[in-house]
C-alpha cells in the first residue's frame, strides 16, 4: 500500500522530497548508532556537537529578535513562535524553545504545522499517514514564525510549510531554522538560522537522528549508490 | 447417402465402426466397409445418441437480437444436440398453434436440430386461463410439453386443471417452480451470501413449496408432470418421495446448477444471475446425486440468450439466464463422468433417452443399433478447453463459463445421418 | 488502501485506522480556521454520481472534495441522460473520458459501485449501494464513537432496527468488527435477513436485554411502508418494541451515546427528547462525516496513479 511504503520509498538522491530525513522514519526502531558503523557512512554531528549547535542557534535567535511593540520586554522573544515541520523538526523546534528560555528566562510559543497535505508531490510519492498541526493558543497572526526543520535540501517542504501558515494566520514575518543546510536548493528559499552547512552531492543522503523519535542524537552522511532508499 | 463412422467407441465401450444408411444406422461392429460411402475416422472418440435438450430459449420470435432458431441451433449442434425443445416465453408468446408452426418451420429450414416447440399453459404467460393447449397439440409442431417457464402456474386449482387436460394430449406440464409471492424482488439465492451482499434473497423453499403442492396434484389427478431446473437438495428430496409413492413426475437439471454456486454473485457480476439462482455447494452436491441415482431424470441446458445490454448492467436490472447448449456436455464430462458418478451410457441416459421420453419424441433418444434413426455425437473425452465466449456460435455472449477450463469436445453430430457439424465446425 | 472503496471489507484494520487518524489530522489542521481549504487535490477532478436521491450525502461528499481543491461535478440521474435510458456503463465510460479522477456512487442497485470499478481506471468511492453498504457512513460512524468514547475495541455497539434493508447496518458490522468493537444487532426477526447468523455480530430480539450493556445505540431508519409487507404490524407496535425513547434512554450507562445516519423519522424509531439529548451525536456524525470523507479521497486519490 502506497502510504505504508512511502517513507522509505523515496530516493536519497532526490532533493524534490526533502528525502534523506523522512527514510530514517522507516527504521526508527532500530539503535541509531548502528548505522554510524554502517560502510560508507560519517558522522557528522555527535550527540554533544548536536546539543551544542541547538544552544548556538537558540542564541542566534535570541540575538536576532526584535522589539517592535512599545512595552516589550523580552526583547522581541515574546512575538516569536517556532513552528516545527514534522517529523523532526517538531522535537526541534521544542529544544530551541527550551533553550531560549533557558538562556532568557522568556517562554517561546511552539507548534507544529504538517506538510503533508500541502505538498505538490502527492502524484509522484503517493499518499502519506499526516502528522499533527499544533499551533499556539493565540494563533500567529502579527507574530514572528520561525520555520524549524531538521534539513534543508530542495526547499520543497519549506515551500509547502510556507502555504500551510498562509491558511492559518497571517504572521509579521516568517524565518526559517534548519539543523543542516545540504545545498541542492530547486527554489529560492534559504535559511535564517543555520546549525550546519554540510556541502553534499545529490547522491548523498543527510541522517538527523534526535532523541525524542530515534532513541538518540546524531547527525549523519551515507553515500548511496543504488542501495537502500532507492525503490522508488 | 452412406457414412462409415470408422473407430468409434459406442458409449464408450469397445471401439466400433458405424455404418449409416438412408438417415439409419445399418450395422455397427468391427471392420466394416461401404463402398462409396463417406469415412469419417473416429478413433478414440465417444459415441453418444444425439442429446435432446427439454429446456432451451431461442428467443425468436421478438429477441432476434439475442439468439434466432438458426443461430441457437447451430449452438445446439456444436453441443451435440439433434432436438431441442424451444421455450414458449417468446414475443408473441408461443400460446397458439400459429406461433408454434412458426417456430418448427424456423427450425425446419435451419435444419440443424429438430426444433420442438414447447407450447405455453396459459395465455400470454399470464396464469390466467389456460392457452389452446390441443391446438397447439395437434399442429404440424406436434407440441407434447406445455410450460409456462419464466413464470411459474402459481394458481393451485389452473395447475390442476392443467395436468389434467394435457392427459389426453399425451402430453406434460413442466413447471417452473417458483411460488411468486415467496421471491418477489428476489435476486439471488437467500443464504449467507445474499445477507451480505444486500441482494434480495430467493430462497429454496420458494422452489420446494410448488413442487410439493405440485407432485401432490399429479399424483391425485394421475397426471404427468415435470419440473424444471430443480436446484435445490429439498427439491431432490421431495422428487425422490414423490417417486417412491409413484407419482409421475420427472425432473431436469441445469449444467450451471451441476457446477455453479451462489459465490458467482460475489462480483456483482450478472452473467451469474439466473432463475432459479445459483445455489450452495450442499445443493450443488445433492443435485449430483439426484442426477446420478435417476431421481432427477434429465440434464436440461435452460440456454438463454440475452442481449450484452441485458448483461451488461446493474445486477438488479440484469435479465436472469445463461448459455448453456454448447458446453452442457463438457459440464456433465466434469461434474457427473469424471468424478465417476455416471458412465457414458449414464450421460447418454440423461441427456438423451430420458428427456426424449419425457417429450415424446419419435426418432430421437434411440440405441445406436442398427435401424435405428442415425441421430449421434462424436466426442473426443481428452479433450480440454477455455471457454471464449466470444467463439461461440449463439449470437448472445452471456457464458458463464467464460474463462474457464472444461473437458470434452463435440467433434461430430449427425442429424438422421447427415452431418450438422464435423470437425468440431458447423457444417451450415 | 485498494483502488476503490466499495464496502467496508476493502479496509483492513490498518486501513480503517489510518482513515479515522487522518480525518482526525485534518480535522485537528483545519480547526478555527478561517481558511477551510486544503490544496492536496488541485486539479483532480470528482465527480458525484447520484442516482439516488441524497441530499446530505451528496452536500457532505461535495464540500470534502471542495475543501481538498477537487473539481467537484454533481451528475445526478434525474434529468440526465440516464432518465432518457442510458446506461451505467455508458455514463461511467462518458465521466472517464471528461477526465474523473474518482467518481463517487450513489445507487438504488446493490453492487452497482462494483460494476462502476470494472469500467473505468480512475477511483471509486460507494456512497450507498441499495441494501448492500455504505462504507463512508460507517467510517464516519466509528471515528464519532471513537471521539466520543476515545476507543473502539471493545465498544458494545447496538445497531437498532430494519438491518434487513440497512446498508448502513452492513457497512458498520463489519467496520466495526474490523476495528475490534462488540456489535449486537437488535431488530424483530422479520427485519434480520437471513444468513445473519455468519456476520460477525450478535443478534437479539429484545432491546431492552441489549440496552444497559451497550456503549453506543445504533438507530437504523424505519421506513413506516415497510409495515404494508407485514414486516411488523404497525408503526405503534414497531415504536414501543424498537423505538429509542426516554424511559429506554434512562437504562443506558452514564457515557453512552445515541447515533443516527439520518434523516429520522422522529416518533417512529427515536423520540425526539433522545434525539436532542446530549448523548445524541446526530449532529457531529454529520460534521465528522466531511472529515472522514476528506480522508477517504485524499487517501484515495492523493497517491500515485499507479
Amino acid at each position: 500500500m502506497q502510504y505504508r511504503r512511502s517513507r522509505s520509498d523515496h530516493s536519497f538522491n532526490d532533493p524534490s522530497s526533502e528525502a534523506g530525513k523522512e527514510a530514517i522514519l522507516a527504521r526508527s526502531s532500530e539503535p541509531a548508532l548502528g548505522a554510524s558503523s554502517a560502510p560508507g557512512t560519517t558522522t557528522l554531528l555527535t550527540a554533544a556537537d548536536v546539543t551544542r549547535v541547538v544552544d548556538r542557534m537558540a542564541h542566534q535567535l535570541i540575538e536576532r529578535a526584535e522589539s517592535t511593540r512599545e512595552g516589550d520586554q523580552t526583547g522581541g522573544l515574546a512575538d516569536l513562535v517556532l513552528i516545527g515541520i514534522p517529523t523532526r523538526g517538531a522535537p526541534l523546534a521544542r529544544r530551541l524553545a527550551a533553550r531560549i528560555e533557558a538562556f532568557s528566562g522568556t517562554p517561546v510559543d511552539v507548534g507544529t504545522v504538517d506538510i503533508t497535505l500541502y505538498r505538490d508531490d502527492l502524484r509522484r510519492r503517493g499518499v502519506r499517514a499526516l502528522e499533527p498541526t499544533t499551533l499556539p493558543e493565540a494563533g500567529i497572526d502579527d507574530s514572528v514564525v520561525v520555520l524549524v526543520d531538521d534539513v534543508l535540501f530542495s526547499g520543497r517542504s519549506v515551500r509547502a510549510a510556507l502555504d500551510a501558515l498562509r491558511d492559518v494566520g497571517r504572521p509579521r514575518a516568517v524565518r526559517l531554522a534548519v539543523l543542516v543546510d545540504r545545498g541542492h536548493r530547486e527554489l529560492p528559499i534559504r535559511a535564517d538560522y543555520v546549525g550546519k552547512n554540510v556541502p553534499t552531492s545529490r547522491s548523498q543522503s543527510v541522517k538527523v537522528h534526535l532523541t525524542e523519535v530515534d532513541g538518540a542524537d546524531e547527525v549523519l552522511l551515507a553515500d548511496h549508490g543504488a542501495g537502500q532508499g532507492d525503490r522508488a | 447417402m452412406n457414412l462409415l463412422i470408422k473407430g468409434a467407441r459406442p458409449y464408450g465401450e469397445d471401439a466400433a465402426d458405424i455404418l449409416v444408411r438412408d438417415g439409419r444406422i445399418a450395422a455397427v461392429g468391427e471392420d466394416l466397409t461401404a463402398t462409396g460411402a463417406e469415412v469419417v475416422q473416429a478413433a478414440g472418440l465417444v459415441a453418444l445418441p444425439g442429446l435432446v435438450d427439454l429446456h432451451t430459449h431461442l428467443r425468436e420470435p421478438g429477441r432476434e437480437d439475442a439468439e434466432t432458431v438458426e443461430t441457437g441451433s447451430r449452438a445446439a449442434a456444436l453441443g451435440g444436440y439433434t432436438a431441442v425443445h424451444a421455450m414458449a416465453n417468446t414475443d408473441p408468446v408461443a400460446d397458439t398453434a400459429g406461433v408454434v408452426e412458426q417456430v418448427w418451420r424456423l427450425g425446419q429450414e435451419a435444419g440443424l436440430v429438430d426444433v420442438v416447440p414447447v407450447g405455453a399453459v396459459t395465455v400470454g404467460l399470464a396464469g390466467e386461463r389456460l392457452a389452446e393447449l390441443g391446438a397447439m397439440a395437434d399442429s404440424a409442431a406436434r407440441v407434447r410439453v406445455f410450460s409456462d417457464d419464466g413464470h411459474c402456474v402459481a394458481d393451485p386449482a389452473l395447475m390442476r386443471r392443467a395436468l389434467e387436460y394435457v392427459k389426453a394430449l399425451g402430453g406434460v406440464v413442466a413447471q417452473h417452480a417458483e411460488e411468486p409471492r415467496l421471491t418477489a424482488g428476489a435476486q439471488m439465492h437467500e443464504g449467507d451470501r445474499s445477507a451480505r451482499l444486500g441482494l434480495t434473497g430467493w430462497p429454496a423453499a420458494a422452489e420446494e413449496a410448488i413442487i410439493a403442492r405440485d407432485v401432490l396434484l399429479a399424483g391425485h389427478v394421475g397426471a404427468r408432470l415435470h419440473v424444471c431446473h430443480v436446484s435445490t437438495a429439498g427439491s431432490v428430496e421431495l422428487l425422490r418421495w414423490a417417486k417412491s409413492r409413484g407419482v409421475q413426475v420427472t425432473a431436469e437439471v441445469t449444467p450451471h446448477h451441476l457446477l455453479l454456486t451462489d459465490a458467482c454473485a460475489e462480483g456483482y457480476d450478472p452473467v451469474f444471475k439466473v432463475n432459479p439462482p445459483l445455489r450452495t455447494d450442499a445443493d450443488v452436491e445433492a443435485l449430483r446425486a439426484g442426477l446420478a441415482d435417476g431421481t432427477i431424470d434429465a440434464v436440461a441446458t435452460d440456454h438463454a440468450p440475452h442481449a450484452v445490454e441485458d448483461k451488461e448492467t446493474e445486477w438488479a436490472s440484469a435479465r436472469p439466464g445463461m448459455l448453456g447448449l454448447e458446453q452442457a456436455l463438457s459440464v456433465v464430462v466434469a461434474t457427473m463422468v469424471e468424478t465417476g458418478r455416471l458412465d457414458w451410457r449414464g450421460v447418454a441416459d440423461r441427456m438423451s433417452v430420458r428427456p426424449a421420453a419425457i417429450g415424446r419424441l419419435d426418432g430421437h433418444g434411440r440405441p445406436l443399433a442398427p435401424g435405428e434413426p442415425a441421430n449421434l455425437l462424436l466426442l473426443d473425452p481428452a479433450a480440454r478447453s477455455v471457454v471464449d465466449p466470444a467463439a461461440l456460435a449463439s449470437r448472445s455472449r452471456n457464458s458463464p463459463y467464460a474463462g474457464r477450463e472444461l473437458p470434452g469436445r463435440v467433434v461430430a453430430t449427425f442429424l438422421r445421418g447427415a452431418a450438422t457439424v464435423l470437425d468440431g465446425k458447423a457444417t451450415k | 488502501m485498494k483502488r476503490h472503496l466499495l464496502e467496508a471489507a476493502d479496509l483492513d484494520r490498518a486501513d480503517a485506522t489510518l482513515v479515522l487518524d487522518t480525518a482526525a489530522q485534518i480535522d485537528q489542521a483545519l480547526a478555527g480556521r478561517e481558511v477551510k481549504k486544503l490544496p492536496t487535490l488541485r486539479g483532480r477532478t470528482v465527480v458525484n454520481l447520484f442516482y439516488e436521491d441524497s441530499t446530505r450525502t451528496r452536500i457532505s461528499f461535495e464540500l470534502a472534495a471542495k475543501r481538498l481543491s477537487a473539481d467537484v461535478i454533481n451528475f445526478s440521474a434525474k434529468g440526465s441522460s440516464v432518465s432518457k435510458g442510458e446506461s451505467l456503463k455508458d455514463t461511467a465510460l462518458t465521466l472517464e473520458a471528461m477526465g474523473s479522477d474518482a467518481i463517487v456512487v450513489r445507487h438504488s442497485a446493490s453492487g452497482a459501485p462494483h460494476r462502476l470499478a470494472n469500467w473505468v481506471r480512475g477511483s471509486v468511492v460507494n456512497a450507498g449501494d441499495g441494501t448492500h453498504e455504505h462504507p463512508t457512513q460507517a467510517l464516519l460512524d466509528a471515528y464519532t464513537i471513537r471521539r466520543r468514547l476515545g476507543r473502539l475495541e471493545g465498544v458494545r455497539v447496538a445497531v437498532v432496527g430494519d438491518v434487513l434493508h440497512s446498508r448502513v447496518a452492513r457497512s458498520n458490522v463489519r467496520l466495526l468488527h474490523t476495528l475490534g468493537a462488540e456489535v449486537t444487532l437488535v431488530a424483530p426477526p422479520t427485519l434480520l435477513p437471513v444468513g445473519v447468523g455468519s456476520w460477525p455480530a450478535e443478534v437479539s430480539y429484545d432491546l431492552d436485554a441489549v440496552l444497559p450493556k451497550a456503549d453506543v445505540v445504533m438507530m437504523l431508519r424505519v421506513q413506516a411502508e415497510r409495515m404494508n409487507a407485514s414486516f411488523f404490524p404497525s408503526a405503534r407496535e414497531y415504536s414501543r418494541r424498537y423505538g429509542l425513547d426516554g424511559r429506554r434512554m434512562g437504562v443506558l450507562g452514564d457515557d453512552a451515546i445515541v447515533m443516527h445516519p439520518g434523516p429520522m423519522n422522529r416518533g417512529m424509531e427515536i423520540a425526539a427528547e433522545v434525539a436532542d439529548s446530549p448523548r445524541s451525536t446526530i449532529v457531529e456524525q454529520v460534521g465528522n462525516g466531511v472529515s472522514v470523507r476528506m480522508a477517504v479521497l485524499y487517501l484515495l486519490l492523493g497517491g500515485a496513479p499507479s
